[in-house]
């Protein structure tokens, strides 16, 4: 099967249910859309990602957090992407939310009062890359140890460790 | 990792409570777990897990490897089903190349997961049964487990690091003889189940240890992040195989167990019952088996067979080139879920078009599952932590990661 070309248009896009849920709540905090592999994602402003799912939640377009991760772009900025991935049980459909941050100041509101399963997440991405959380009921390090220097993932951090 | 001091926990003016360490060394555990527990005699108060003992940082490993080169890694991610990772991998990157698989590739990978899942359940069951204190289960499901570990041999060389699902198909068609020996234990595994149930289900004991303990409600479960056979237990009716089907899942029929009280007893009575629709999906791909290759035509992302690498000019070049610089993938994200023994495996998978992957994230069903244990200890005794522990079926290696 060849590969479509990815949809960036939000015109297009709009008639998905996330995507129109979500522009129908607050179409500023949308900025962009993309539509790719058969994966739609979704770019949300940073302060507005916690009312976001909550929105989602509420409306029952998605009840399930599958995954909550970041990817880091370095040297590019804003080099953070967080991407959440919920999945919707009733439709069958999953979504991604994605949120861009600066590496200067790589903070935003934690989605735990919103699905405790994040809890482990967030800490996992605090950990590894050095993302805080507003708002996280135990922001600790999980993986490393607690006086470990630096955040692994990062791309500037080498992958042999620093000797 | 190794962090957690009592201070946090320990409510020092009422000097009502204790603290309990249970792990990292413990064997009901199921590997290096530590779990803290507020306990008031017998009850425990509230529970904290701790994690991060076997880290070894394979994420960052797979973004210095070639996409092929991941392939191993996935194995010891979780290593009770390293096929299950290996098609959950593959899958994620073939999505990501737009790459068709072969349908002799889909079925002997279906057959293969499914048979996993069952040697894994085995080593479940067998585990579960012994931290209540029933020994010889242990011992007859490892007789067999050891004639699946047989059959992954046959097939790939290897007991359990198998690395045998490739990306664009099969590393080997299977040797001779293999589909009769699948053929004779799936003959026989019927009866092998019976024999457990014969053992556990009517046993008074084992009945009294598991029912009504550790419960945990369908709304809970969902925001706590609870899936696989565990959520199926407390009535979610949520299966991805059969709802979101890949690798031609959607071509096989099989029921999908679901029990409604949400306890103990509920979680081993699903997965038992899975043990026999997995054993009936993977008699379906052996008879249904269709021929034809187990590669896909893609000679810049597969590697060629030997006998052609020896007689042809262009395969030689094409391995040298996979092996020494690897084959690009286009630039774009994606993940892939799949339906593990444990639950909702995923693979998000980030490339920026170059021959390494500049981001694997491993979704691993039991790292969320862990979260459930304490809504599902606190405030019973501390007996039932064990069975707690044992009827979510965790496995270390991919907590850690």
């Amino acid at each position: 099967m060849p590969l479509a070309p990815a949809v960036t248009d939000l015109e297009q896009l709009k008639d998905r249910p996330v995507l129109a849920a979500l522009l129908a709540w607050n179409a500023k905090a949308i900025l962009g859309a993309k539509f790719d592999h058969d994966e739609l994602s979704i770019y949300i402003a940073r302060e507005s990602i916690r009312e976001a799912c909550t929105q989602l939640k509420a409306q029952g377009l998605a009840e399930f957090l599958s995954d909550l991760t970041c990817a880091d772009f370095y040297p590019r900025q804003p080099r953070f992407e967080m991407a959440y991935h919920l999945l919707s049980i009733k439709r069958k459909d999953r979504v991604r939310l994605k949120v861009k941050l600066e590496g200067d100041d790589a903070s935003l509101e934690s989605i735990t009062p919103v699905w405790p399963s994040a809890n482990f997440f967030e800490r996992e991405v605090f950990d590894l890359f050095g993302v805080r959380f507003l708002g996280h009921p135990y922001l600790r390090r999980i993986m490393m140890p607690e006086d470990w220097q630096g955040h692994p993932l990062r791309k500037d951090y080498p992958v042999e460790g620093y000797r | 990792m190794g962090h957690l001091n009592a201070n946090p926990v320990l409510d020092v003016a009422s000097d009502k409570t204790m603290i309990l360490n249970m792990g990292p060394q413990h064997p009901s555990t199921h590997g290096v777990l530590r779990l803290l527990l507020e306990i008031d005699g017998e009850a425990v108060v509230r529970m904290m897990p701790d994690i991060g003992f076997l880290h070894t940082g394979i994420e960052k490993t797979c973004e210095a490897k070639f996409y092929q080169q991941v392939v191993p890694l996935t194995d010891r991610i979780d290593y009770l089903c390293p096929m299950v990772n290996n098609l959950c991998y593959v899958l994620a990157v073939e999505k990501l190349l737009g790459l068709e698989i072969p349908p002799r590739a889909q079925w002997i990978r279906v057959m293969l997961a499914e048979l996993q899942r069952i040697s894994s359940h085995l080593v479940w069951l067998g585990t579960h049964a012994m931290d209540i204190g029933a020994m010889s289960v242990f011992l007859y499901c490892f007789r067999e487990r050891e004639d699946l570990l047989r059959i992954y041999e046959m097939v790939s060389g290897q007991r359990m690091m198998t690395s045998y699902f490739r990306i664009g198909g099969l590393a080997l068609d299977p040797p001779l003889g293999f589909f009769d020996k699948v053929k004779k234990f799936l003959d026989i595994f019927p009866e092998k189940v019976d024999e457990y149930e014969n053992l556990l289900t009517g046993n008074r004991i084992f009945i009294d240890r598991l029912k009504d303990v550790a419960h945990i409600s369908a709304e809970d479960g969902l925001a706590i992040g609870l899936t696989g056979p565990s959520l199926r237990a407390s009535g979610i009716d949520f299966d991805i195989r059969r709802d979101m089907p890949y690798s031609s899942y959607e071509k096989f029929k099989f029921k999908v167990p679901v029990a409604k009280d949400g306890d103990v007893w509920a979680r081993y009575v699903c997965r038992v019952q899975e043990l026999r629709e997995s054993r009936e999906i993977a008699k379906q791909a052996l008879e249904g088996l269709p021929e034809g290759p187990t590669k896909a035509d893609a000679p810049k992302v597969v590697l060629p067979d030997r006998e052609k690498m020896k007689t042809q000019m262009e395969a030689l070049i094409y391995h040298f080139k996979i092996v020494t610089e690897g084959f690009t993938v286009p630039a774009g994200e994606v993940y892939q879920a799949i339906e593990s023994p444990r639950g909702e495996m995923g693979y998000y998978i980030v490339s920026d078009g170059t021959a390494k992957p500049m981001r694997v994230h491993m979704r691993s069903p039991s790292y969320a599952n862990l979260q459930a244990l304490p809504m599902m200890c606190e405030g019973r005794l501390i007996a039932d932590v064990v069975a707690a522990i044992g009827s979510i079926d965790i496995v270390l290696g991919e907590i850690d990661r």
